[in-house]
């Protein structure tokens, strides 16, 4: 008896999501940040972001190589704290936002390294281009959080190349690249 | 004199405004036009609140006997309908600038400041606004200009030379 109890026991808590879990990123209490830094004319930086995305991961302590991301970006949300600009990185010699109303990433593959470090692969569509990118990612840690809830955060970085995606407008030598920063914390679902 | 004043300004803002949103980051008049264009909006609208209130202390030419009375209610419609266009193309141009809280600069001499901002993609919905009113104003303006130019040539009477030698 005591040992069908024990194998009982076992077999539920291996049944159990002990590690593996879905997340959603927590953008409803902006603990997520898309954020794009573009040198200005090779003497300083412009920073902005996308102030509405939304997304979900799946995260497994035990294998996480299976780990999965999506992302959908508004990118009419742009912010770089000047409406004007706003205006002309909204319009047709940028991201033309109302023919390509949304952005999206959705990852390939996840391969994590020591000290919680990863590379995530995954499809950038971004001004109707798609492509497969590469993002760093340092997973920063995990843990209950003081409200009954269990919050997971990452960050990650990349380099996009604007004309990859169709982006052509001169903006100098300079500024052809734009480096972007990612910060996700999920809620555990 | 504030008629033609504002007609010059109003036609010379309409060209700005068409020419300076093509021009590119690297040429010379991507930020100068612009400033121009805020400038002088801001100045022909302090211009415009003063020709409405010297319309005001002052007695309205009378129209002319020949003139028909369709030409004369159709004439003082579009004149109404032009300043109300005036203004909004004012204030729609005003509410791009300063959608970010953001003031107006008037030639580095005075600033106006922002008063209505941060609504969700002001600058979008305001310039697309101050572009169709823009256009509508230059429109009516050109209707306008052809009511003067058939009192002139078809009608052969003096509103026109009136209006050019008062």
């Amino acid at each position: 008896m005591k040992k069908f109890i024990l194998a009982t026991l076992l077999l539920s808590a291996s049944a159990l999501p002990a590690h593996a879990a879905d997340y959603v990123i927590d953008t409803k209490g902006a603990h997520a940040f898309i954020q794009f830094k573009i040198s200005h004319l090779g003497y300083s930086f412009i920073i902005g972001r996308f102030n509405n995305f939304s997304g979900e991961f799946s995260y497994d302590e035990k294998n996480p190589g299976a780990s999965k991301i999506t992302v959908d970006i508004n990118p009419a949300s742009i912010d770089s704290a000047h409406a004007e600009r706003d205006k002309h990185l909204r319009g047709k010699d940028f991201f033309d936002v109302e023919k390509y109303t949304t952005a999206k990433f959705v990852s390939t593959s996840y391969t994590e390294s020591a000290g919680g470090k990863a590379v995530l692969k995954g499809d950038l569509t971004l001004h109707g281009v798609t492509r497969n990118i590469s993002i760093d990612v340092q997973q920063i840690g995990a843990g209950a959080d003081p409200w009954g809830g269990y919050r997971r955060g990452f960050t990650g970085t990349t380099t996009l190349t604007l004309s990859d995606f169709g982006m052509n407008y001169n903006l100098g030598p300079s500024s052809k690249t734009v480096d972007m920063t990612l910060v996700v914390e999920g809620i555990k679902k | 004199m504030f008629h033609w004043l504002s007609a010059l300004i109003i036609c010379g803002l309409f060209a700005l405004g068409l020419w300076m949103v093509e021009l590119t980051y690297y040429d010379d008049w991507y930020r100068t036009a612009p400033d121009i264009h805020r400038s002088l909006g801001v100045l022909l609208l302090i211009a415009t609140v003063l020709r409405l209130v010297w319309r005001r202390m002052n007695v309205v030419p009378a129209v002319l006997p020949t003139h028909k009375t369709w030409e004369i209610k159709s004439a003082h419609i579009a004149h109404t309908v032009m300043y109300i266009l005036l203004f909004a193309v004012f204030i729609s141009g005003y509410l791009i600038s300063t959608a970010d809280g953001r003031g107006v600069q008037v030639f580095g001499w005075f600033e106006i400041p922002a008063t209505l901002h941060g609504i969700q993609h002001q600058e979008d919905i305001a310039g697309e606004v101050h572009f169709v009113l823009a256009v509508s104003l230059i429109t009516l303006a050109v209707i306008h200009a052809a009511g003067a130019l058939k009192h002139h040539f078809i009608d052969r009477d003096n509103t026109l030379k009136r209006m050019l030698n008062p």
